[in-house]
């Protein structure tokens, strides 16, 4: 159970020297899924009252169908993954038959494909971006740097792993990975959401493969 | 300004210069003289264009600064080199004479912590300025804990 989430002070840019501060202030924000602890009490009471569960279980069912038939990525590329990433978004491979559309905002998206190198610098970017996603999200590492630092992994400069920034549902190897690759780890995210909460907690990410 | 004109004017100026032969035009001056050749580059070579500046770290012998300067019109350029010696990291800077060296010496200053004398802005130019060390020097360890992401 998480605690209460903390209040977002109104920014108040000049009170601030730089963007690296600014991250200190939500340093203790949870990233983790948030959700209603009311809705949560009346679903229980549902779900525990005689041939409740057939309700809650194709309630769950039916928003899990949704959640997976729409899952739009947040536009975020990073480096040269993210050139096989908008080949995965254009005509040709197209997933947008899988109800996926890239979308400019993070405030309207669900996923996360980290397409290329974190950069220590970048970090707190991506972990702000991160954060303005509403929940339920999923975050997709995509390639050698983001699962672990790739060619860089020995760089002055470079995180060794996204996950260690933010919760990773699926990695996808490869160096890039081909547009084949990443629509396969798109399908296996589905598969993920498709048993979201149903089972009461996130399926664990598939095999971490560098 | 030819190559040979402009070898013979550096030696003529600078009795202490190591002057190369090949192209571009080495010329390897103490580091008390580092300002003012590049004065003399930029006054009497005519090179008013400001290629790059960077340094190399050799251990035990210490920083050697290396900056590129050309004259675009007689196509001459003259690479400048001093060596700061064992134990020292501090220059004097070019950017009173030459504009394009502020970025240059400040991205110098972030990589390999060389204090560039008469600077007039010398911060952090590409990692944050809360990063400690200097890590294009060889005494780095690439693998520095860096809090909270490694």
């Amino acid at each position: 159970m998480k605690g209460p989430i903390p209040e977002i002070p109104a920014p108040i840019w000049r009170n601030f020297k730089d963007l690296q501060e600014w991250e200190l202030l939500h340093k203790t924000r949870p990233v983790d899924d948030k959700h209603s602890v009311l809705f949560e009490s009346v679903t229980e009471g549902i779900h525990s009252f005689p041939g409740g569960f057939v309700v809650t279980t194709a309630a769950d069912a039916f928003l899990n169908w949704a959640r997976k038939s729409s899952v739009w990525p947040v536009t975020f590329g990073l480096a040269c993954c993210a050139i096989e990433m908008m080949a995965t978004f254009c005509s040709r491979f197209d997933v947008e038959r899988l109800g996926m559309v890239p979308w400019a905002s993070p405030r309207h998206s669900d996923l996360m494909i980290v397409s290329g190198t974190v950069t220590i610098k970048m970090a707190p970017m991506l972990l702000r971006i991160y954060e303005q996603m509403p929940d339920p999200k999923w975050a997709v590492s995509m390639g050698s740097c983001a699962n672990s630092g790739g060619p860089f992994r020995h760089g002055y400069h470079v995180v060794k792993g996204v996950d260690r920034v933010i919760p990773v549902d699926v990695y996808v190897p490869g160096c890039p990975p081909p547009p084949e690759s990443l629509l396969n780890g798109l399908l296996l995210l589905q598969e993920q959401i498709k048993h979201f909460k149903r089972t009461g907690q996130r399926a664990a990410p598939n095999e971490k493969v560098d | 300004m030819s190559p040979d004109d402009a070898r013979s004017a550096i030696g003529a100026r600078f009795s202490g210069a190591e002057v190369g032969t090949g192209t571009p035009l080495m010329v390897t001056v103490a580091p008390g003289h580092w300002a003012e050749l590049a004065g003399f580059a930029k006054e009497t070579l005519g090179c008013c264009f400001f290629s790059f500046l960077t340094a190399v770290d050799w251990k035990e012998q210490g920083l050697e600064v290396v900056a590129k300067v050309d004259n675009l019109d007689d196509g001459l350029a003259v690479m400048m080199k001093t060596r700061l010696g064992p134990g020292v990291s501090t220059c004097a800077s070019l950017t009173p004479i030459y504009r394009g060296a502020n970025w240059m010496e400040r991205e110098c200053w972030d990589m390999f912590g060389i204090r560039f004398d008469g600077h007039p802005d010398l911060r952090r130019i590409l990692l944050e300025d809360t990063w400690e060390g200097h890590p294009l020097l060889k005494s780095y360890a690439v693998d520095t804990p860096h809090p909270p992401y490694r």
